[in-house]
Formats: C-alpha cells, structure tokens, sequence
C-alpha cells in the first residue's frame, strides 16, 4: 500500500484491514498493519469513530480501549449493492437509474431470440 | 365556476393518464411525452386539491389563494368569517383539501429525503468497495459475477458496473452502455422519476399511478437510448440490452409477464433500436408541447382567480 491520501482513501485502507484479519482490533493494531508510518495514531481513531457512525464497524469494549470489527462482510456489502442495484429491494425507489432489467424463465427466451437473430444479421 | 372547472380539469387529467399509458407515439417522441406526463401530473395535483378548496372557500368570494388567506386571518383573529363557511359541507371540504393537499406535498418531500438517504449510504458503501478499472476511466467496478449497471445520480453522479458485466459485454456494447447511463446522468432523469415514484408510494392500490410510473420509466430509457445512440452504434446498445437482459444475473421475482414487464420493455427499445420509426410530425409533436403547457399554466391561473 503506498502513500494513503484523503480520507477516503484511509477508510478504505482500514475497512479492508480488519476485514483481511477477521478478528476485532484496537485501533493501535490497525495502525500498524496501515502502509503509512508517517499517520497520527489520532488519525486512525478518527477515521475508525467515522466508519462506526456511518454503522460499517461495531465496537466493543476490551479495558481501556475499543476494539473494532466489521459490521458486515465486505461480500454482504456487495450483495446489498447488487440487490439495489438489480431493483430487488421490493420498494422501487427512484434512488438510482437502471440500464436494463434481467429477466428468466420463458421471458428470457424471447430475448435470447431476438439476440440471435440481431447476431445473425 | 372554478371548482367544477377543476373538478372537471382533475377528471380530465386521469382520463388522458389513462389514454396515455397505451399511447404508441409516446415511443416515437419520449421526451415531448414525459414533459406532457409532468404536465398531467402537477395539473393532476392542483386541480383536485384546488377544486375542494375552492369549494370549501366559496363563502369567501375571493377565489382560491385569496380566501385561503380570508380564512387564515379570520381563524386567526377569532372571527367566524362569512355566513355559511362553516356550514358541514364547506368544512368537509376544507378538511380534504387541506388533507390532500398536505399528503401530496409530505409524500414528494418525505420521498425525496429518502432518495438522499438511500443514495448516499449507496455511495459510501461504493467508497469502501467500488475499484477503479483501466479499462473503463470513470467508472466504478463493483466485484460481483452477476450483470448489472447503473447510475447514482446526484451533483457527483456515478456510474456503476458489475465485473460480471464487463466480462459480458463486448467492448462496442460497452461503450453504448455507458453512453446510456452517461445519457441519464446528464438529463437528471432520476428527478423525472422521483414524484412518480413517490405517488406509487402513497397510493399503492390506484392501477393508473402504477401505469404512470411504469410508463414514465420506459420513456426515460428510451430517452436515454435515443440520445446514447449519438455517441454510440444503437445496433450495439440492443445487443447490450439482450444480453444484458438474458444474463439472469440474480433469480429474478416471477409473475411480471405483460406489457410492462421486463422483457417487453426490453423488446420495446430493442426493437426502435434496430428500426427506428420516422420522427412525430411536426405537429403531433407542437399538440402535445401546446398541451403541455396550457395544462401547467390554467391550474395556477385558476387558483389564483379571485371569484
């Protein structure tokens, strides 16, 4: 991981260390596994408070410090965004603009059809 | 006098929504067709609510605006205003009004919070996931096999696609996708879609908003299409649709066969894609745009009319 920019960038670095380590850290463990040496121990605490606010990271107690794991495994994040993404969340939201939907059963034989034929031509 | 005529206006406008929903030359011009759908819509809303208010405020003689703000200052300052406004008709009406009125605007707005919300705790979870692909600058590339591609729309619009869809389509078909959801980004069609979507929400059960959507939606994409097939070949942007609509990326809900289902939809654009049907003449199309814009200004007009 070369030099970390933004914080973005930095909440993506460590969502993807502790889901790379599947175990609860503390936020002094995570700093050591960040590329960046340079980073203020108080950078990491902010940016980990961050992702538990936004309900990425849960946190529990372990004496005088947090211990931080993911909320969710970064494949059910994926799911979640391909459900809405596919239109699949039952509510039809006009959140996002869809290219097309996909279709099964005998609708999507119909399709295949036309594919052919248009690859045919 | 006002209220029939906005009876008869809101009347009118369910009527022609529901001419509308099957209308074919919709296809042929989608954008002059969803300027008159949001004419229909807005005139749709003012006229039912105008005509309960005005009837309601009648006793005030002061048309619609006028006697709303009649009744503010005579409700506000004790009074009991004109003889007969507060007769049981009068007061059902005003209740409705009201009601309606207020339930109109909370559903637009409440719906408009949680599009916000939903895009944006979308577009965090993008943050964490999302890559970037050499192979297609700007957009982001999400890991999962399945097709799928779309657009969180916004001031920093993105477009998304799936691994599973660029492993699908070819490089042709590809950039027309993207030409499609660059279409959409550029004309806000999020925001076309947003109000309809919103009535569906409050009123589940009535046929005809459930058509309007649906149909408003299918004229985004042709809308979409039509100014995609400018940058891209539109013979390419079909076979990305059927393909991308035969991928059966996820096991799909059942039971949505029909005109508005998703393959008829698809087959719809497919099929203006590979031939397309001469322009609306000239003057279909300045009927409807003419249409249009006598129905957004007689609402307000009649609201604003003091008798």
């Amino acid at each position: 991981m070369e030099g970390v920019k933004g914080l973005g960038e930095l909440e993506r670095s460590i969502m993807d260390i502790l889901w790379a380590h599947n175990t609860p850290m503390t936020a002094r463990e995570v700093g050591r596994h960040i590329a960046d040496r340079d980073l203020a121990p108080t950078t990491v605490m902010t940016v980990l408070d961050r992702l538990t606010r936004k309900g990425f990271l849960a946190r529990t107690r372990d004496g005088r410090a947090w211990r931080y794991q993911p909320a969710a495994s970064r494949d059910a994040y994926v799911a979640e965004l391909m459900l809405e993404a596919l239109d699949l969340t039952g509510d039809r939201s006009a959140a996002l603009t869809r290219f097309a939907q996909a279709v099964s059963g005998p609708e999507a034989e119909i399709l295949r059809k036309a594919l052919t034929e248009l690859e045919d031509e | 006098m006002t209220a029939a005529a906005l009876g008869l206006l809101a009347l009118a406008c369910v009527a022609g929504a529901w001419r509308f929903t099957t209308a074919r030359w919709a296809y042929r011009a989608p954008r002059t067709a969803i300027l008159l759908w949001q004419a229909l819509g807005v005139t749709w809303g003012l006229a039912s609510t105008g005509a309960l208010l005005s009837y309601a405020l009648q006793p005030y003689d002061r048309g619609i605006v006028g006697g709303l703000a009649a009744f503010a200052y005579s409700a506000a300052s004790g009074g009991y205003g004109p003889p007969g406004a507060y007769d049981m008709p009068h007061v059902l009406a005003l209740i409705a009004g009201l009601s309606l009125l207020a339930v109109l605007v909370g559903v637009l707005v409440t719906a408009g919070f949680q599009t916000l919300r939903a895009r944006r705790r979308h577009r965090e979870m993008l943050a964490l996931i999302a890559r970037d692909d050499p192979g297609v600058p700007g957009v982001r590339v999400l890991d999962h096999p399945g097709a799928a591609a779309y657009c969180v729309p916004g001031l920093r619009s993105q477009v998304v696609i799936s691994a599973g869809t660029l492993k699908l389509l070819s490089p042709d078909e590809l950039a027309a996708l993207l030409a499609h959801e660059t279409a959409h980004v550029r004309e806000r069609h999020d925001l076309v879609l947003l109000p309809f979507a919103a009535l569906r929400r409050a009123l589940p059960w009535s046929q005809i908003v459930r058509d309007a959507q649906d149909a408003v939606g299918l004229l985004i994409e042709m809308a979409a299409d039509d100014r995609a097939r400018r940058f891209c070949s539109p013979r390419r942007l079909a076979t990305a649709l059927l393909r991308f609509g035969t991928a059966g990326a996820i096991p799909t809900p059942t039971g949505t066969m029909g005109a508005t289902g998703p393959a008829a939809t698809v087959m719809l654009r497919v099929e203006r894609l590979v031939t397309p049907r001469p322009a609306l003449p000239r003057a279909v199309t300045a009927a409807a745009l003419s249409l249009s814009a006598a129905l957004i200004t007689s609402t307000p007009l009649l609201w604003l009319l003091p008798h």
